[in-house]
């Protein structure tokens, strides 16, 4: 049994008067203990309402949320609002892309970080304090009594994201959920997070879920991807094997596209996907990336595309489509699942 | 030969403090001394990290917010001497594109009369019947339809819209083209469509272009020739094949270094520079070589006192400029690089309370906020 387990976990908005938002559609996956895992996709993709389902964050008016999140054997979806609560200071932490949405402006650092050790920790108020240095010294902050004095506003960015850190981490959570938690950070600062974030892992042994836009970071971090479009996941396999035979046309075009720091003799023009997110299907009818995909057949828009496994039962790489890249032959049926 | 050359130019923002009487305190040295050259009908990319001076930069060679020293000269005319009307009619032959076209325009402003702006203030001949045409061209040449010419900003996603601020920067054939992040708010598919358009209108229209970007990827892509900035000036600068196979400013390879790339083999085998602590204040740079508080291959002669000139190594990089005292040293392998301690980086009010940023924005011509983080969304 996997730490996470997240199975056909769906999100749709309602508002009245408008038609509902399906922005997750039977989304599965798992993490295992010190494992660090990938989800890719472009703005929109359904990321982030993600993670929110899985924390049990997204508001419950107006929203319906569908499947099931289980944390080291425990049932999320069923648990009351307080039981949650204990767990999202407990055993689940999140990073967000901009640590002010967290941080409370009006308190200082220390302050964020002992509360948070005195209600979910159990610490005594001068236990807390110690532990907030040493916690703040983990991160990476210099000076951190200081630091723990002062306001989040005083901090730069980069300090400002491991003053977030110190708190996701500060009850040892068994799992971390991070967010986009360098795109707003330069390049220099975002390889000292992603470093940090690293060595976290690998000293804790605490699952993580990373959120990104950006392949790069993934390849440098991640063990096990999994690729989202339009709410759906269309291909998931373990980080070398994606990228050393991307199969979803949508994975593909998007690893032709980027140009890299490392191309000696970049061609004149990138490859590109026609179209933008926006030219969509409903996956009811057929496959969402159909309007910009080079490969679609007229079967491609007669309902759900079936998932393909690419992988073997113990290595798996399910691709969410009809005709994956390098599978012109014919697929056996007994390959395709559903 | 260049069609852009700028020498020592310097854009310091000054700081003022006191509430009723205000008085200059110091200065932001956004932009501290930068020589360049752009070579007509090439791009040349601009790299740093946010903070840097980039787009400061970008708005002195416009004459967007008026250089406190130096000189800028476009087309063999130096435009910081033209007088205010003068400067109106040199001003058509370069546009800027932004981060986000649509976010400095009014929503209720259609396609058709935000393309049509730029005609009439520049009384482009020939009247609305010429003006109508010449829209039905730009939208040709971007790739957008016709029919889009009655629509509104936020009917267009992300890249349509950037096509549109393309469109709107072509529409007075201008000769110079400061790209400020174009691409860096969009996503990974939709940026490559707009790279390769970028590079087909500069084939056509031979344009010449100036792109900042943050991404180092995307400029090495696009760029001929690629300078990198530190705190306000250029540290390292050559033809983009150069400065990408060869670094050898000890913060371009760090910068390099810190990039991620999308090949979990390379990624693996990598050796990272991790640059210890941030960036410091522009109002109060370092003395002496301004990455010395960061610098692994820091020495004890020279780095902390004097500034190093860019200056080229004739012998072992032709064309390949830097702005190091140790390059060669640092090259040859006969200095490696060290330990750094993080230093505490003061936020002085300049960089830090947006209020003090408003007042001082007040004394410069223009008016755009300074660039926030990198792709800001
Ligand atoms: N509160 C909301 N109400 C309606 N739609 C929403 C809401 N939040 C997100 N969405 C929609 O859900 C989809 C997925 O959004 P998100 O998870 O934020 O994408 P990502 O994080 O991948 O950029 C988007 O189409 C977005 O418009
Ligand atoms: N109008 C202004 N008044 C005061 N300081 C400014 C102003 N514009 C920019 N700055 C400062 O100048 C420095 C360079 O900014 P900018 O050119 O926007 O950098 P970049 O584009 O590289 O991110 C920053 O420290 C910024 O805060
Ligand atoms: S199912 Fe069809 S349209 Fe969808 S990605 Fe595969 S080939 Fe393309
Ligand atoms: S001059 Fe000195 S401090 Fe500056 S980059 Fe060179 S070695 Fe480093
Ligand atoms: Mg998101
Ligand atoms: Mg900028």
């Amino acid at each position: 049994m996997s730490l996470l387990e997240v199975r056909d976990l769906s999100v749709t908005f309602t508002r009245s008067g408008q038609e509902p938002v399906r922005a997750v559609d039977g989304v599965s996956f798992d993490v295992a203990a010190g494992q660090s895992v990938g989800i890719v996709g472009e703005s929109g993709s359904g990321k982030s309402v993600t993670s929110l389902a899985v924390m049990g964050l997204l508001p419950s008016r107006g929203v319906q949320v569908g499947g099931t999140v289980t944390l080291d054997g425990n049932e999320l979806t069923d648990m009351d609002q307080r039981a949650l609560r204990d767990i999202r200071g407990r055993d689940v932490a999140m990073i967000f892309q901009d640590p002010m949405t967290s941080l409370n402006p009006v308190v200082t650092n220390g302050r964020q970080l002992v509360e948070v050790l005195t209600r979910h920790a159990g610490l005594s108020k001068g236990e807390a304090k110690a532990e907030a240095e040493q916690l703040l010294r983990r991160v990476g902050i210099p000076d951190p009594v200081r630091r723990l004095g002062e306001y989040p506003h005083q901090l730069s960015g980069g300090m400002r994201q491991r003053v977030m850190i110190a708190i996701a981490i500060a009850c040892r959570p068994k799992l971390l959920i991070a967010d986009e938690p360098t795109t707003a950070l330069d390049v220099t600062i975002q390889a000292q997070i992603l470093d940090l974030l690293r060595t976290l892992v690998a000293e804790s042994g605490c699952g993580m879920i990373m959120i990104t836009h950006d392949l790069g970071v993934v390849a440098g971090l991640c063990d096990d991807v999994h690729v989202m479009y339009s709410g759906r996941i269309v291909e998931s396999a373990g980080t070398k094997d994606l990228f050393a035979r991307p199969s979803h046309p949508y994975t593909d075009g998007l690893l032709q596209s980027i140009p890299r720091i490392d191309d000696d003799d970049p061609a004149d023009l990138l490859h590109t996907i026609p179209g933008s997110a926006r030219d969509t299907v409903a996956w009811d009818r057929g496959c969402a990336f159909q309007p910009r995909c080079a490969r679609a057949v007229a079967e491609c828009l007669s309902g759900p595309p079936a998932v393909t496994e690419l992988g073997t039962p113990i290595v798996p790489h399910p691709v969410r489509c009809l005709r994956p890249v390098g599978q012109d032959v014919s697929l056996h049926e007994g390959n395709v699942a559903r | 030969m260049s069609l852009l050359q700028v020498r020592d130019l310097e854009v310091h923002f000054p700081i003022k403090a006191g509430t009723l009487f205000q008085r200059t305190v110091g200065a932001v040295k956004a932009v501290d001394g930068v020589d360049l050259d752009v070579e007509a009908g090439t791009t040349f990319g601009l790299v740093g990290e946010s903070g840097c001076g980039k787009s400061t930069l970008g708005r002195a060679i416009m004459r967007l917010t008026e250089p406190t020293k130096g000189s800028v000269t476009l087309d063999g005319q130096d435009i910081l001497a033209l007088s205010e009307r003068k400067m109106r009619a040199v001003r058509r032959q370069f546009q800027m594109v932004f981060q986000d076209p649509m976010a400095s325009l009014d929503p209720r402003q259609s396609v058709e009369s935000m393309l049509t702006e730029p005609l009439r203030a520049h009384k482009f001949p020939g009247g609305s019947a010429a003006h109508a045409k010449r829209i039905r061209e730009l939208l040709d040449v971007v790739g957008l339809p016709e029919s889009v010419v009655n629509r509104y900003p936020h009917e267009f996603s992300g890249g349509q819209r950037q096509r549109l601020g393309i469109a709107r920067a072509l529409a007075l054939n201008p000769s110079l083209i400061i790209a400020d992040e174009p691409v860096s708010a969009l996503d990974v598919s939709i940026q490559a469509q707009v790279i390769n358009l970028l590079k087909e209108l500069q084939e056509r229209f031979s344009l010449t272009y100036v792109v900042i970007a943050h991404d180092l990827a995307v400029v090495r892509h696009i760029s001929k020739t690629v300078a990198v900035m530190y705190l306000g000036g250029i540290v390292e600068q050559a033809p983009a094949a150069d400065l990408y196979g060869q670094p050898l400013h000890p913060y371009t390879r760090a910068l390099m270094s810190a990039v991620p790339v999308p090949d979990p083999n390379v990624e693996e085998s990598r050796n990272r520079i991790l640059l210890q602590g941030d960036l410091p204040s522009p109002a109060n740079p370092p003395a002496g070589c301004r990455f010395h508080t960061r610098c692994p291959w820091k020495q004890a002669a020279k780095c902390d006192t004097e500034r190093p000139a860019l200056r080229e190594l004739p012998l072992v990089a032709p064309g390949h400029k830097v702005a190091c005292h140790y390059a060669e040293d640092i090259l040859s392998g006969k200095l490696t690089p060290h330990e750094v301690r993080p230093e505490e980086v003061a936020l002085t009010p300049a960089a830090d309370d947006p209020g003090s940023i408003e007042t001082t924005e007040a004394h410069v011509a223009g008016g755009l906020t300074p660039g926030g983080p990198p792709g800001a969304r």
